[in-house]
Formats: structure tokens, sequence, C-alpha cells
């Protein structure tokens, strides 16, 4: 037997189109958030929202993913922002090469935020960077409060988590303990951002675009 | 899932090492931190359906989990993070600096000589 000392990263293909993303954004002066979540916490009504909340403040480019369809793409197309679709054919993820053709169809000279919305999945985008400023998790209060303690590593990548559809939380209709889902999301994250927030209704939509303009500018510096 | 493609740079990696070692190789030595969420029976799984009638066909892999490491603000204790209950094994202090997690490496092949 003869052993080899290899020391690759198994990864490394993908971390090499991460890091010109990275350039790439850094260069650009612009702020890029991959926002991940389960199917269904609601990824789409939020960037949306987002997008009409912030017309005339800042303009938004997105980058959709999905396994197939482009029925998230036309959603944001109403909203008249700039959109890529990517269909993954079945991988459940979005890796750094799509990311980097993606922006090459995006009008990204005329804009201040690029939202990446990953492929719906709480565990597997988590482990490919794309070359983003920051990771947005989202949950939704019918998924539960237990799940930062359930899947504990994307809300310790993350930056912002949003709770989302708390409107269901009126008359007791979905129990969710929020302090319960905060404290867990914070147990390996202290700096995480926590915005409690109903895409559908409004609520707490200003704190999250408060934070979203402020880091744009951050960037912008 | 995601673990397919894992195996897929993982299988092009080792069957570049392979022909540039000019030798069949048997088994391969993966190292990763906590937060890379590989599953070691999945890729097992997934790099057994992707080697076969490759000559990755039959390589063994070893996986070695590393843990977190995160220094204690409130002590100054250096320890591994538990992810079920993360805080401080000396004084319970739960205010701590995760170190940054060690990435999906391949460490090693070992081939069949002659």
């Amino acid at each position: 037997m003869k052993k080899v000392d290899v020391g690759k990263k198994i990864l490394g293909e993908n971390e090499k189109y991460a890091l010109e993303n990275l350039f790439f954004f850094t260069r650009q002066k612009k702020l890029c958030l991959n926002i991940i979540s389960s199917p269904g916490s609601g990824k789409t009504t939020i960037l949306a929202r987002t997008i009409n909340e912030l017309k005339g403040k800042i303009k938004i480019g997105v980058i959709e993913g999905d396994i197939q369809t482009d029925i998230d793409a036309e959603r944001i197309r109403a909203t008249e922002a700039p959109v890529v679709q990517i269909n993954t054919e079945g991988a459940c993820h979005l890796s750094a090469v799509q990311i980097s053709d993606a922006l090459k169809q995006l009008p990204v000279d005329d804009l201040d935020l690029i939202l990446i919305e990953n492929v719906g999945n709480l565990v597997c985008p988590s482990a490919f960077e794309l070359g983003e400023s920051g990771k947005i998790v989202v949950l939704s209060v019918p998924e539960g409060d237990d799940k930062p303690a359930k899947y504990p590593v994307i809300f310790a990548k993350s930056k912002v988590l949003l709770i989302n559809k708390i409107d269901l939380l009126d008359g007791g209709q979905v129990d969710f303990d929020i302090e319960r889902a905060k404290s867990d999301a914070r147990r390996l994250n202290k700096g995480i951002e926590i915005f409690p927030i109903s895409a559908r209704r409004g609520d707490g939509m200003d704190n999250w675009c408060d934070w979203l303009v402020k880091s744009v500018e951050k960037s912008a510096e | 899932m995601h673990e397919t493609m894992v195996a897929q740079s993982l299988m092009a990696i080792i069957a570049e090492q392979a022909a540039e070692n000019n030798a069949k190789p048997v088994a391969a030595k993966i190292s990763c931190g906590m937060l890379n969420t590989v599953n070691d029976e999945v890729l097992r799984f997934a790099f057994e359906a992707i080697a076969k009638d490759t000559p990755c066909e039959g390589v063994k892999l070893q996986v070695e989990h590393k843990p977190i490491r995160a220094r204690c603000k409130n002590c100054d204790r250096n320890f591994d993070v538990e992810l079920s209950l993360p805080e401080c094994p000396k004084c319970g202090g739960d205010d701590f600096e995760l170190q940054p997690d060690a990435p999906l490496i391949l460490e090693e092949i070992e081939f069949q000589t002659e």
C-alpha cells in the first residue's frame, strides 16, 4: 500500500467561483444576500414585498433558484425588478458558478442590491458559498419554533433571521414561541439580527427594510 | 442531499490523483468541520453509486469530523463546541467567539501497490 498526502479542498472548484463573485461584489460596491429557508416559508413573498416597499429608495435585482419552473421569477417580474431564473434540474442548492453566469444577465451597474433566493432547503445550501456578503435565513411560524435547535448550522452562519408569517400567531392559529426561536438561534450566533415579519400583511417589514437600506449604504462606501 | 455533489468532486480529485500516480486507489481519508453538514452514510452511498464501473470503484471512505473551537468571553477558555448545548465547559458561560469551521478536505489517498 502506498499513501499519498493530498490536502485538497473537495469543494475547491465552487470556492474558486465564490471568491470571484465576492471580489466582483466588493469591486462593484454592491450588496449581495443569499436567502435560505425550507420550501414554503415565504421567500418569494418577502422578496416581492421588499422590492415594492423599497421602490424609489434602492434598486434590487433578483436571482431565483428552483429545481424546476419559473413560477418565482414570474412573481418577481410583476414587481418590475430585473430577475434571472436558475433551474437546478434536481440539485438541492445553488452553486457559485451559476451565480457567476446569472450575474452576466443582470444589469448590475444599475442595481444597489442583489438578492439570491436559494432552492428551498434548510440544510444543503448552507454548505455552498456563493460569494455573497451574507446569508439571510427565513423561518415561518408554521414550521415550528424548534427549527433553530434542530438545524443549527444555517442559523449559525446567517446574518439575519426573518421569522415570517407572524400574522398566523393572531388568535392562536399556530403555536410558536418567538422567544424560544430567538434564543436558540442566538446560541451559536450572538450577532444575528432577528426581525419578526409578515410579508403578507406587512408587519415588521419597516425594520427589515431599514436594515437593508443601511447595509446597502455600508456596501456602497 | 448535497453529498452527491461532494461525492462527484471527491471522485474527480481521486481519479486525477490515480492517473498521476498510475495506481489503483483503495481508500481515501476526508476531514471536515461540524458546520459542513456532511452525513457519512449518505456520502458513502453517493460515492459508491457514482464510482461504480470507474477506477474509483471500491474506494473506502473514512471521514473525520473536526470539532468547532470557541473561546469563552467570560473565562478565556478554549473549548470544542457541543452543537446541542453550546456552552463553556469551565464556567458554563454562553458568550463565546466561534473559530472558523474546518473546510471539507481530501487528506490522503491509499493506493494499491504491485
